[in-house]
């Protein structure tokens, strides 16, 4: 008789056997990033390397907290935010909405087909100039950058997932008399979930290419701006400080996507 | 023969390929009586699916009439319930919203059709896992769900294509057995598709034979094996393997 009370020694040593891994882990995490910035700082103060160069993390320390004292962090990283989250979601529910008629109609598809390949191949960066004709140095110009960067990839990765709808549920669908728009809502949709989620996960990081790419073209503030700007100055430690709160920022747009996963892949 | 509800009348069908036409039915006629239990076997490649595809309206033939209850089969129209060989239930819907999918789709919203498959569901044992979803339950009580569904827009006939074939061999016989007795209390009118010769014995009171492709009907026979047992118990008539022999043969020898 297995009592449910009392756990049996041999499953008390496998939880606590995961517990510790798990424990090992996170601890390693933390380790290697500490150990990471400890090391810069350390071979930066004794000189192994040249901290004009290669900054150090006293260094983005004092020029984040001076740009956090001037007010000046808020406005680059509000731009940037900004204009990625505008151009991800703008990307995002276009290219959901056109893989949609895609999926939708074969011929729409077939004659679309190349004209997606030859897009998806092109370096977005190359129509830069035409951008920033087309609508001027700004915000404007860096959300668009934003958006058919981001867009092919969400057309792509939407269309293949719905296409991939399981054949002998849209059949029986159909013997019930479902129309495509039935079979779009109770079985395409909801089957779509999972690579509706990865794709956001991928977006993310595009959107990011985007925003950065686009401030790189054209901008006056933002974090690709400070980037840019640090570099022509020869301001590492502002360049190496605009590149650790991207990387923070990355993180919580991430942080939040996987939060709207568990949302919704509840079931 | 008892009142027929169905009826085929020299169905053919064409397929187009872009290299060739591929003929899969060449004249098929045969009738089900209200009631009744048929089975259609015939060579695996012959157009066995492509029946119950013509039946269900999923398909056009070439030729031919299909009628139930007297009206020609229109698309979504018709009164049939469509059983495939996985139970295909839907892993993001509960038992219970699995079984009510037919009613949403065919825009069903009265309550009283909901309670009828409540009914279905606590006489057949899933009441309590109504709110499960079909990953938590066992491949038996997955195709016990599913014929529920297929029940659930009362259809006065069900098709069954090969439902039994994607559970192993021990399962097949129990589930079988499980469906068989749903269908008979339940008194529906159904038309099964097999390429097992036991099955289609072992459940069926007429058994269609049909070629190779493009396929005829060979032969259509009246099972006399004792329909008020289970189909595991029939298989143990002395009269089922002088069948089984008889219609390996057929199937064999065209």
């Amino acid at each position: 008789m297995i009592d449910k009370n009392k756990i049996s020694r041999e499953r008390l040593l496998f939880l606590r056997k995961k517990r510790n891994s798990k424990i090992f882990v996170v601890f390693m995490r933390l380790f290697i990033l500490c150990a990471f910035f400890i090391l810069w700082e350390i071979l930066a103060q004794t000189g192994v390397i040249d901290s004009f160069l290669s900054s150090s993390p006293s260094r983005i320390y004092k020029t984040l907290k001076s740009l956090l004292v001037s007010g000046e962090l808020w406005v680059h990283v509000g731009t940037t935010v900004y204009e990625t989250v505008i151009g991800f979601l703008i990307a995002t529910v276009l290219g959901t909405a056109i893989a949609l008629a895609l999926w939708w109609s074969e011929n729409f598809r077939k004659i679309a087909e190349p004209y997606i390949i030859v897009l998806n191949s092109l370096p977005k960066i190359a129509l830069g100039p035409i951008i920033i004709v087309w609508f001027g140095s700004g915000v404007k110009s860096i959300v668009f950058m934003t958006v058919i960067i981001t867009i092919i990839v969400t057309i792509i990765t939407m269309q293949n997932g719905f296409l991939a709808a399981d054949k002998g549920k849209t059949m029986l669908l159909e013997s019930m008399g479902a129309s495509k728009f039935t079979i779009m809502r109770k079985l395409v949709l909801p089957q779509s979930i999972p690579t509706f989620i990865s794709c956001l996960k991928i977006n993310v990081g595009m959107a990011w290419i985007g925003s950065i790419m686009g401030e790189y073209l054209t901008s006056r503030q933002g974090i690709g701006y400070l980037i840019v700007y640090g570099g022509q100055v020869f301001k590492l430690d502002l360049v190496m400080a605009s590149t650790v709160i991207l990387c923070i920022l990355a993180g919580v747009m991430y942080a939040i996507v996987a939060l709207l996963e568990k949302f919704l892949t509840k079931h | 023969m008892m009142n027929e509800i169905l009826n085929l009348k020299n169905v053919s069908l064409a397929y187009q390929t872009d290299t060739d036409e591929i003929r899969a039915l060449d004249s098929v006629s045969f009738g089900v009586g209200n009631g009744e239990f048929v089975a259609i076997i015939g060579p695996s490649g012959c157009g066995k699916t492509s029946v119950l595809s013509i039946i269900a309206g999923l398909l056009k033939p070439s030729g031919g009439k299909v009628t139930l209850y007297g009206e020609e089969i229109k698309k979504g129209k018709n009164s049939i319930g469509y059983m495939l060989q996985k139970d295909e239930l839907f892993p993001w819907r509960t038992i219970e919203q699995n079984a009510y999918l037919p009613l949403e789709v065919k825009k069903i919203k009265n309550e009283t059709e909901k309670r009828k498959v409540d009914v279905l569901l606590k006489k057949y044992g899933l009441w309590e896992f109504r709110k499960k979803f079909p990953s938590q339950l066992s491949g038996g009580m997955r195709q016990r769900a599913a014929l529920i569904r297929t029940m659930a827009s009362s259809p006065d006939l069900l098709l069954l294509d090969e439902p039994f074939s994607a559970l192993d061999y021990q399962t097949r016989l129990t589930v079988c057995d499980d469906l068989y007795d749903i269908i008979k209390k339940e008194k529906k009118t159904t038309l099964l598709v097999t390429h097992d010769i036991s099955e289609a014995l072992s459940t069926a009171d007429r058994i269609v034979v049909l070629s190779k492709r493009p396929s005829k009907v060979l032969n259509i026979h009246i099972i006399d094996l004792d329909k008020t047992v289970s189909p595991l118990k029939r298989r143990e008539d002395p009269r089922f393997s002088r069948w089984f022999e008889r219609l390996w043969r057929e199937l064999n020898h065209d």
